[in-house]
């Protein structure tokens, strides 16, 4: 194991202190070495993006608000570091991180989620269904639980090009119920495709805690299916990364999916809705107590702390730059509304001829 | 010369591309067997990598395709029965359908979804008999109907090289037609292109389907009372709205024929923008199935709640002697 790197029984332990059945992670062995210094990196990236983000929602330069991802940063960014640059991520409406650690342009994501036309997708995705084909990013799905299915295409369409992609899939404790995600991981598991299927369990689907949907548990989804399945401690990005670059290796060399369950949690609302709405459907304990084992303070604590100080102000410069560029960007003109509907330039008529 | 088949037509189509392209490839239920008839002969000719027998898992599979075209390749589904295609109608249009608009441009998503059976079986009971082609023209994904065994040739082959998501419908009714061919003939079919089946002056009967054969019965019966033409949409998303006003600006009368269920379906649309846009000189009307029709379980009650052609003959007589709004 990496220095550092928290032993299992003390996963266990932060996951009892969060009020969770404590299930020892079942993978110990890391195969491959995290860089601690650029994890650190990438998950200060993503949480101070996030908070800035935040603040153009409140600003009302996202009219669209956002799911954020702070408390999960460790989920995307130790992820996305076991892949090669050709790897492939499906994404979810809580995403922003999983492209920010896959290599989006910050700027064009933020200009996205603005709906500018400097955006990834020149603001037709949005923050919920961005996707970027040059970081390799192929989907965000809205349709909780359907991304698992494309990735099983995606990885059959590489497994036949003979090309060595493996294909990341991400899904929250809510897409577990879902019976398209279920045919996703029989298609995956029966024809054994390089997927990784990442569930990040952060204990809610909206107001609905995970106790009160999932009967059995989310592993046992995947064993189901003769799939490798193991819980993990998600807030630990070099554990999470340990996990991952197994399920990785194993995937490319033709063993088949994985699915891993990360243990994690998001500290914001659901939806930045929930600044105006109060929804009350967890204790201020629960977060607090999860707070304890902040992923960017564990990851903080491997790095020293003049490293520390020069990254956390880069990440601030950059994200000066970031949001002057989605701020400044021009908005898009109403007559190309339907633009892209249709690859052959084919457009709908208009909703009233005059 | 060879009598071509609807089936056989498609078997043809699909078989060509197949052999044009080799990011084509076919998945279904039952077609290493083909039970069909359409992918005859294709497990031996292009082997489990392009002939890709799948569970009983439409979602999953359907997603499967988006993902595999999102990759390059060129999937066509072969669905069993229509109300697969309800059950797979997100992954259709939500997911496949608004791709490359959600992604800016960066992808699209050609995938083909055949529907080879489409419409009324006689007491297979009510959850296999629907005809959902207004469905899909209404949320904006191409939709092709076509009725005859060259156009389903020429529009097959034209939604397998469309890079957009296409319905492909086939009337069961329309699977047993067969046409003299030159085989050399046959050719790809644009989208969005209408066809005059039989030219005529008094009226346009827009027929949809497997509805046009019976249309061009009833407008042969009706010869010597009317001149009627029998004008074919081919496609009902893109829908031929040039070619339909230039029949009607002939004939200034409109009955549509069409399988669909009355409320919301094809049959009004056309008569809405006919009335909007174009010269009527008399009201239009549809004979269509009733509003939300079942049929599919007692052929007796199923015959009276399709369109028939004692129905659309009626129709033509009220609208030829219509004397105006
Ligand atoms: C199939 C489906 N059902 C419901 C919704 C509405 N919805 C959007 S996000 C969400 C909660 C998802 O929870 P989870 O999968 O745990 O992801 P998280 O939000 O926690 O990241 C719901 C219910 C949806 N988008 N798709
Ligand atoms: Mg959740």
């Amino acid at each position: 194991m990496p220095e550092g790197v928290v032993a299992p029984a003390k996963v266990a332990d932060g996951l009892e202190v969060a009020g969770i059945a404590a299930v020892p992670s079942t993978v110990s062995v890391p195969v491959a070495v995290a860089d601690s210094v650029e994890l650190y990196r990438t998950m200060r990236y993503i949480r101070r993006f996030e908070e800035r983000a935040i603040e153009l929602v409140r600003a009302g330069e996202i009219f669209s608000g956002i799911h954020p991802c702070i408390g999960q940063e460790a989920v995307a960014a130790g992820a996305c570091a076991a892949l090669d640059p050709g790897d492939i991520v499906l994404s979810s409406h809580r995403g922003h991180g999983h492209l920010l650690a896959k290599g989006t342009d910050p700027s064009r994501l933020m200009a996205e989620m603005a709906g500018k036309v400097t955006g990834i997708d020149k603001g037709r995705g949005g923050s919920f269904h961005p996707s970027d084909f040059t970081a390799g990013v192929y989907n965000s799905t809205g349709t909780v639980g359907h991304g698992a299915g494309i990735a099983a295409g995606i990885a059959w369409a590489a497994v036949k090009a003979g090309d060595p992609k493996v294909v990341l899939s991400f899904f929250g404790d809510g897409a577990v119920t879902q019976g398209a995600l279920l045919e996703g991981f029989n298609l995956a598991a029966l024809w054994q495709l390089p997927v990784v299927y990442i569930c990040e369990n952060n204990r809610y689907a909206t107001t609905l805690p995970v106790e009160a949907a999932v009967a059995g548990t989310i592993t046992g989804r995947g064993e189901a299916f003769g799939i490798p399945s193991s819980v993990v401690d998600g807030q630990d990005a070099e554990v999470v990364h340990a996990a991952v670059a197994e399920a990785v290796e194993r995937a490319r060399r033709g063993g088949g999916p994985s699915l891993l369950e990360m243990r994690t949690y998001r500290y914001h609302g659901h939806h930045t809705f929930e600044m105006l709405v109060r929804l009350r459907y967890r204790e201020q304990a629960e977060i607090d107590s999860w707070k304890e084992r902040d992923p960017l303070d564990i990851q903080a604590a491997r790095v020293a702390e003049v490293d520390r100080t020069r990254i956390d102000a880069e990440v601030e410069l950059d994200l000066d730059e970031v949001v002057r560029f989605a701020v400044d960007s021009p908005r898009p003109d109403p007559v190309d509304a339907t633009d892209h509907y249709h690859a052959d330039g084919f457009r709908p008529r208009p909703g009233v001829s005059l | 010369m060879p009598k071509l088949s609807y089936l056989k037509a498609l078997n043809r189509a699909l078989g060509d591309e197949m052999d044009r392209d080799e990011s084509v490839f076919v998945l279904g239920e039952d077609v290493n067997f083909a039970l069909t008839n359409i992918t005859a002969g294709f497990l031996k000719r292009y082997g489990p990598d392009r002939v890709v027998e799948v569970p009983l898992t439409e979602q999953g599979f359907t997603n499967f395709a988006t993902g595999a075209a999102m990759a390059g390749r060129r999937p066509v589904i072969e669905f069993q029965i229509p109300f697969l295609l309800l059950l797979v109608f997100e992954q259709i249009t939500n997911q496949a359908n608004k791709f490359l608009m959600m992604s800016g441009g960066q992808r699209s998503v050609p995938v083909t979804y055949l529907m080879p059976a489409a419409g009324w079986r006689a007491g297979w009971g009510a959850q296999h008999s629907d005809q959902p082609y207004s469905m899909f023209a209404h949320m904006g994904v191409k939709t092709v109907l076509p009725a005859t065994p060259t156009d389903a040739y020429g529009l097959l082959t034209t939604a397998i090289r469309d890079d957009d998501p296409v319905v492909f419908f086939g009337p069961l009714a329309s699977l047993g037609v067969r046409e003299i061919v030159e085989y050399a003939d046959l050719a790809p079919i644009p989208l969005g292109s209408g066809r005059v089946h039989r030219s005529g002056t008094d009226v346009t009967v827009v027929a949809l389907g497997h509805l046009v054969h019976e249309a061009l019965a009833v407008a042969e019966e009706l010869a010597d009372e009317a001149s009627i033409e029998v004008w074919d949409p081919r496609s009902v998303y893109p829908f031929d709205w040039a070619g339909l006003a230039e029949s009607v600006a002939r004939t200034g009368r409109l009955v549509v024929f069409d399988d669909s269920n009355r409320a919301c379906g094809m049959g009004a649309e056309i008569l809405a923008t006919a009335a909007e846009e174009m010269r009527l000189v008399a009201p239009p009307k549809r004979v269509t199935r009733p509003d939300g029709a079942i049929v599919g379980a007692v052929p007796e009650l199923d015959v009276v709640l399709q369109p028939t052609k004692a129905q659309l003959a009626e129709a033509v007589r009220t609208v030829l002697k219509s004397t105006g709004w």
